[in-house]
């Protein structure tokens, strides 16, 4: 399932890492923060509170990370460089994450940054929209959102270009040991 | 006959080389990329799924929409059902005055151009900003869109850098990543200060009263989340019953519209979410009926209802793909525009536009919806027919066609007019008022002797089986030798034929007119004709003509209401067949064999429009071209109209000859010294064409090709 995912996710320009667990995943973050400007606060990041962050040292990764914010704001997300959150469920045939976001920043998070970092699990991948359709009920959330690589238009003469509306890069991160709940 | 503001329209559009040529590249890169979207996926079985669930939903519109709003308005929304645009518009407008909204952000939404919504709302002073890319580059440019999907496909670079720097006060060179980031700039602004931000739908889920957009830029999602307010506008045939019947629509719309496995953001939105600062959305969902109820009780026109709106009977239509969207109004396009122009505006406003319609099925093929849109483009030129009339020059001509001895005669006395003009077979020159029809290609002469003459000198062996022969008008007056070579082979086969002398026009020009009444008449004299005699098989070497007997016979009675016809229409249908399939079967029967060793070099195939996706005969004559000796070389597009059309060729040649050319084009490309085919109609345009444009390249029908190399 996860191979599938991953080649339909960077068939739509997404880049997709993969670890064992939460540890090697919280490093590779750290490294994406550092190659982009976080670490020296030029730029900025911010990360909505997740299960991913259980047990995570907050103060800690602040500290390192001057540019880092978990309080995720109107204002804090425009200015963000990075976008970090959890994703609930993968769509294997297409590449696609999908997440419950009826909490607002959630979405600012996702869609106001250049980058947008997701994190997933890897067992909530699911094969097709159908058992998505199962899986998830409007009725347990106002607002879902399915995410399939990062924003495009090829409204100029057909020409694609990423990057419109939203972010230009979707970095996905599968962790196979996630560890707790969605 | 077309007004001359309108063929003024379409005159402009196929001189816009722009337009052709980003639409030409397009339509052919879709159809590459389209198949290849599907790959794995059974198409048939997805959308009759869609289909079922579409076509349920527009015979309960009123029921779902109960359904939507008591489901909607449980979790919070507030659900305006509104019949009229004007009721729409004063719904928004007041509560822009009641809330005092003075910005408002856009997403893309057909809805809101069916009923000009961005007018009315700048009238009454408020600041309206489109945030798709394509509709915020028509919004600049004071133009409306030329495709639903892509609303600024006729527009260049040049263009939008233009229209861009004067947007932005600054100088900007046309580099489209560029101008992209540019608009990203721009627009973010404005999403962020907005007060109101108006959306369609994609679906209307009834069960959970859901609303899902599905958009690539990611502007659907700010305008539902960055202001306070958020009004959906969605049309009445955007509902669908279930949650579950979201998957099959997700799952087609986004490969048929732009060949993507899915859109870059789906958004379900149930009701009213948290706003950033804590406090709660103000969520509007209008309902807009517009006529769609109306439509729902036609008993024809209701299956419009189950388009998704991807705009692929636009990508696939030889026709779009030269004169683009403009031609067509100011609101939908396209096949499916044609049909909902003639419904959410007036059947009236369509009677130009409906006439684009080369009835080639290409779009009837690709719809997720299951439509039959040159069908109901066809019911459409009734309806006109039926309100207004047929013009004086149409009714003096189809009188003739409805009275076979008349038409017959002229036929015959044009064979003699014609004979001095002809040389080779082809009419060089045409008296000068026809002169502008035939400048791109030659016409066939008229044969000298028809073949309703020539048939009582062919010998025919005494056989135990008999075959009716239909010839229809171009076999019999233009291409009697085609007759002959049919003869020989049924002969070959074992089969006498006969010519009932009784058989006249298939109907087909009338029909495709809007003239039921004349096509029906010729329908009843050939049936007449045709099963007068006792024989196993009737077989016709037109695949225009077969589907008329095999298929059109019938409707045109039942939209006439003529049901006595119907059980002898139905029996010389199931005795019809074209050529090719005819053959292929008696080859397989053992019948027919083809002589051993033949090595007759490499041929194309061009698929004439009915026989491909009417009766649905691909293989059969590249079967039977491959066994008599010959190496198919498939040609690019080998399925694509020729743009003769019938008389469509006559009322428009000046779209029938780009749609030549490129065919031209496509049948040189291949490298083959030959092209094959199974339609008269085509022979005559592609032989024309060819003749004209002084190309030797040797254009056959294959009953020509085959006479030869049977045993």
């Amino acid at each position: 399932m996860f191979d599938l995912f991953k080649t339909k996710a960077e068939a739509v320009n997404a880049e997709v890492h993969r670890f064992p667990g939460k540890q090697e995943a919280l490093a590779f973050i750290k490294e994406t923060f550092k190659t982009e400007g976080i670490a020296d606060a030029s730029k900025s990041a911010v990360w909505v509170d997740c299960p991913f962050l259980e047990g995570v040292d907050k103060d800690e990764l602040a500290k390192a990370f001057p540019g880092l914010s978990f309080n995720v704001t109107r204002d804090s997300a425009e200015k963000a460089h990075i976008g970090v959150t959890q994703m609930h469920w993968g769509i294997a045939n297409t590449g696609t994450l999908v997440q419950n976001s009826t909490a607002a920043h959630e979405r600012l998070a996702s869609m106001l940054p250049w980058i947008h970092l997701a994190i997933v699990g890897t067992d909530k991948i699911l094969p097709d929209m159908p058992s998505l359709m199962e899986t998830v009920h409007p009725k347990d959330a106002a607002y879902i959102a399915l995410i399939s690589g990062p924003s495009r238009t090829a409204d100029i003469e057909r020409v694609l270009t990423i990057g419109v509306h939203g972010p230009e890069r979707l970095i996905i991160v599968c962790i196979d040991d996630l560890g707790g709940n969605n | 006959m077309a007004t001359t503001q309108f063929k003024e329209s379409v005159d402009k559009a196929l001189h816009n080389a722009n337009l052709t040529g980003a639409l030409g590249r397009f339509s052919e890169a879709y159809a590459v990329a389209r198949k290849k979207a599907y790959e794995g996926i059974d198409f048939e079985q997805l959308r009759g799924r869609i289909a079922a669930i579409k076509g349920y939903a527009a015979e309960h519109l009123d029921e779902l929409a109960d359904q939507f709003t008591k489901n909607a308005t449980a979790r919070g929304a507030k659900v305006f059902r509104a019949n009229s645009p004007q009721q729409v518009k004063d719904y928004i407008a007041n509560l822009c005055r009641e809330k005092g909204v003075k910005r408002i952000v856009k997403s893309k939404s057909m809805a809101t151009e069916e009923i000009h919504l961005n007018d009315h709302l700048i009238k009454q002073g408020i600041q309206v900003n489109e945030t798709d890319l394509g509709e915020w580059i028509i919004q600049l440019a004071g133009q409306t869109p030329s495709h639903m999907v892509m609303p600024a496909i006729h527009m260049t670079r040049d263009e939008v850098a233009e229209l861009f720097s004067k947007e932005v006060h600054e100088r900007l060179t046309n580099d489209i990543p560029r101008l992209v980031k540019v608009a990203r700039k721009e627009l973010r602004g404005k999403f962020l200060e907005a007060d109101m931000g108006i959306s369609g739908g994609n679906m209307a889920i009834a069960e959970t009263g859901t609303i899902a957009l599905v958009t690539n830029e990611g502007n659907a999602r700010l305008t539902t989340s960055l202001p306070k307010i958020h009004v959906a506008l969605v049309g009445l045939e955007k509902l669908v019953p279930t949650w579950a019947d979201a998957a099959p629509i997700l799952v087609a719309l986004p490969k048929s519209a732009t060949s993507q496995q899915l859109t870059s953001y789906v958004s379900f939105i149930t009701g009213p979410t948290p706003n950033d600062d804590g406090s709660m959305k103000d969520m509007h969902i209008i309902l807009m009926d517009n006529k769609r109820t109306e439509m729902a009780r036609d008993p024809i026109f209701k299956q419009a209802l189950q388009c998704i709106r991807c705009a692929s009977c636009l990508n696939v239509c030889p026709v779009y793909r030269l004169v683009g969207g403009h031609v067509f109004g100011h609101v939908y396009t396209g096949g499916i525009g044609t049909i909902l122009t003639a419904w959410f505006d007036e059947l009236k406003k369509s009677e130009d536009i409906q006439g684009l319609c080369i009835q080639c099925g290409n779009c009837k093929q690709v719809c997720p919806g299951k439509i039959d849109i040159p069908g109901l483009i066809l019911e459409i030129r009734r309806r006109l027919v039926q309100e207004q009339g047929q013009s004086v020059a149409q009714k003096a001509i189809f009188s003739v066609v409805n009275n076979r001895k008349i038409f017959h005669g002229i036929l015959r006395a044009a064979s003699l007019g014609s004979k001095v003009m002809a040389k080779e077979g082809f009419i060089r020159h045409l008296p000068m008022f026809l002169s502008e029809l035939s400048d791109f290609r030659s016409l066939p002469a008229i044969a000298a002797k028809p073949f309703r003459d020539v048939f009582d000198t062919i010998k025919q062996p005494s056989l135990p089986k008999k075959v009716a022969f239909y010839a229809g008008c171009l076999i019999d007056f233009a291409y009697p030798e085609m007759g002959e070579k049919l003869v020989r082979i049924m002969n070959k086969a074992g089969y006498n034929v006969t010519f009932p002398k009784g058989q006249t026009c298939c109907g087909a020009p009338a029909r495709y007119n809007g003239a039921y009444e004349v096509a029906a008449g010729n329908a009843t004299d050939n049936i007449n004709a045709l099963l007068d005699e006792d024989v196993d098989y009737v077989v016709s070497a037109c695949p225009t003509c077969t589907c008329a007997l095999k298929h059109e016979f019938i409707e045109v009675y039942e939209s006439l209401g003529q049901r006595d016809k119907l059980p002898k229409a139905r029996r010389l249908a199931t005795k019809t067949m074209d050529f090719s399939t005819l053959v292929k079967q008696l080859v397989d029967e053992g019948k027919l064999s083809f002589k051993e060793g033949q090595d007759l070099g490499q041929i194309t195939y061009h698929d004439s429009c009915h026989l491909k996706r009417t009766l649905h005969a691909e293989k059969e004559p590249r079967e039977l071209l491959t066994e008599a000796g010959y190496q198919i070389t498939e040609m690019f597009e080998c399925d694509m109209c020729c743009g003769m059309g019938g008389s469509y060729s006559l009322k428009f040649p000046e779209i029938s000859k780009p749609i030549l050319t490129r065919k031209l084009s496509n049948i040189k490309a291949s490298g083959a010294p030959a092209v094959a085919m199974d339609c008269p109609g085509c022979v005559m345009q592609i032989r024309g064409g060819f003749d004209k444009d002084g190309t030797k390249i040797a254009v056959k029908h294959t009953v020509e090709l085959l006479a030869d190399r049977l045993k």
